[in-house]
């Protein structure tokens, strides 16, 4: 049983904890909030006047900004798209018996350990230029016009990498719910004369659920972060056509120097993280009970 | 598994997952087999490299003495470290205390602190951009310790709550009642249960540091720089760089890629905080 010195021991032990990340919080977050309502710029120094909501208004009316969010969304859900369906689809399939399973699984989750900005220069030199790139060669021998990536599908080339990067965290996760799945209850399925699909529709991906949405969420959270990647093979481009929010941000604040702007863009970038935070949170704050 | 496997169904299995994973894997491959080839030779047609061209080690040489590589690599290795140790410190009280001294708020404590995970990092750039400034740690190990540390000292927490929560409580009732001192009853049961969940903890936050490519890019220049921004200033056009480009690029994921093949099982634990087991 706790005691109230071993109770003040532990509040005593939790604190450093708590105070640091209270402040990592409070102190920046305020600042963020307090710059966003400045008429604030680093390259004109001198008195920062209150700017009441014109830094929200104008990064809100700004044409990059509805580009910036278009591509953040489309970022988001086309990696999720991918991952989550060729996340499920290689955990299926890794899950069925087979030879040397231990060796595919540590090539097929090597990609997740590549460092973001080695992934985005690798695909982008190695794979995706239209001279020297694999898929270039590709097209070049069999008589087809090379596709120039970045210039020609630059969003989709994105998604394509960011996708790669991310698929094997879906699968591991997916794969890891699946072999849970208790086995007898398929046995008893295929025995009630349930075929291979209606055992995926009815029981495995039932079991899968959970799982597929904490993917979701959590792959939501760090998607919307995507930064490393559009930096080392668009730079945004072209024109803002791979800018996203992140970005868009990265740019006013420490390309432009815009404080009070790249500040209202932080808040709205923390109001769209928070949407996706609560129900993440819920789902694990549930577990928690159990 | 008690149902019947053909060997063909099993041939079928193993040839189109291997095939899936080999997919996912060549790019790694890739980039270690052209680290191995000259400049001349990486650009040239797949095929060709792989079966008319010689192998060299020059491009890993290349890569240090064109701009010191280890200085970065020691810098990835300092921050990664730094700020895992670090944050091992203060979680292992809180976490320790947490599955332990179950509070009324523990549950409340630990998803506030989960909470601040979710902040993404865009949204306090500038106040963290300004305050370093000010305070003349920008470009600094130091600097980057400190902020690697706070952005995974929730996961650290976290991990090292759901491991130290399995320990059984009765196993210390019972050395106690042997007549063990508190002392002992850390050092000789709970120390030795709970390192395998502390050593996983350390290996994740290690690849997480090591990886984390927001941070590192915008707070740091040239002093500072670990790999992750190191190599994204390969991302300038600067003529033939494939051969350096994948040299820099293997030693810099070699590490992190072993570790993380060890660290399977407690990557899922750690990045779904618990929701996935």
């Amino acid at each position: 049983m706790a005691t109230k010195a071993s109770r003040s021991a532990a509040r005593l032990m939790i604190s450093p904890a708590v105070v640091l990340l209270l402040g990592w919080m409070l102190v920046p977050l305020s600042l963020t909030i307090y710059f966003s309502f400045l008429r604030y710029n680093l390259i004109t120094p001198g008195a920062n006047p209150f700017a009441g909501w014109d830094n929200y208004y104008w990064f809100l009316t700004d044409p990059s900004f509805k580009a910036a969010m278009a591509n953040t969304l489309l970022l988001v859900g086309g990696v999720l798209l991918i991952t989550v369906v060729g996340g499920i689809l290689f955990a299926l399939l890794l899950d069925q018996p087979m030879w040397g399973q231990g060796i595919i699984r540590i090539m097929a989750i090597a990609p997740f350990f590549v460092m973001p900005t080695v992934s985005g220069l690798v695909w982008k030199n190695m794979f995706m230029n239209p001279v020297n790139g694999i898929f270039g060669h590709i097209a070049q021998g069999l008589g087809l016009q090379p596709l120039d990536f970045f210039s020609q599908i630059p969003l989709l080339s994105i998604i394509l990498i960011v996708s790669w990067q991310w698929l094997p965290f879906a699968t591991l996760i997916l794969l890891t719910a699946l072999q849970s799945l208790d086995q007898e209850q398929l046995e008893a399925s295929e025995m009630d004369g349930a075929g291979s699909f209606s055992r995926f529709l009815f029981i495995m991906l039932p079991h899968m659920a959970r799982a597929i949405t904490v993917v979701i969420l959590i792959q939501t959270i760090f998607l919307l972060s995507i930064f490393a990647e559009i930096l080392v093979t668009t730079n945004g481009g072209p024109g803002v056509s791979t800018t996203n929010l992140t970005y868009l941000i990265y740019v006013s604040s420490l390309l432009q120097f815009d404080v009070g702007m790249g500040s209202a863009g932080g808040v709205i970038a923390i109001i769209l993280a928070n949407i996706v935070a609560i129900f993440l949170m819920r789902m694990i704050g549930k577990n928690l009970d159990a | 598994m008690a149902r019947n496997v053909t060997t063909s169904r099993k041939s079928i299995n193993t040839i189109a997952a291997g095939a899936l994973g080999f997919l996912m894997f060549f790019p790694v491959l890739w980039i270690v087999i052209l680290s191995f080839k000259t400049e001349g030779n990486a650009i040239k047609a797949p095929l060709e490299i792989l079966l008319n061209t010689g192998w060299t080690t020059e491009s890993y040489g290349a890569v240090q003495a064109r701009s010191n590589y280890f200085k970065h690599f020691s810098n990835s290795l300092i921050i990664s470290l730094g700020s895992t140790f670090l944050g091992m410190l203060i979680a292992i009280p809180a976490a320790w205390s947490m599955a332990f001294v179950p509070a009324k708020r523990t549950k409340n404590v630990l998803m506030w602190m989960l909470s601040t995970k979710m902040l993404p990092p865009v949204g306090v750039l500038i106040p963290i951009y300004l305050i370093f400034r000010d305070l003349g740690i920008l470009d600094t190990r130091t600097g980057l310790v400190i902020v690697l540390m706070l952005i995974n000292l929730p996961i650290i927490v976290w991990m090292l709550y759901t491991y130290f929560r399995e320990i059984p409580g009765e196993i210390l009732e019972a050395a106690r009642m042997d007549g063990a001192s508190l002392r002992e009853e850390v050092i000789h049961v709970l120390v030795p249960m709970a390192i395998p969940g502390m050593a996983s903890t350390v290996l994740l936050n290690v690849i997480l540091a090591w990886n984390e490519a927001f941070w590192t890019l915008n707070l740091t220049a040239a002093k500072a720089a670990p790999l992750t921004a190191f190599i994204a200033s390969y991302s300038s056009p600067e003529g033939l760089f494939y051969a350096k480009l994948s040299a820099a690029s293997v030693m810099a994921i070699a590490p992190i890629l072993i570790m993380g093949w060890f660290s399977q099982k407690q990557l899922v634990r750690g990045l779904t905080f618990g929701a996935v087991k």
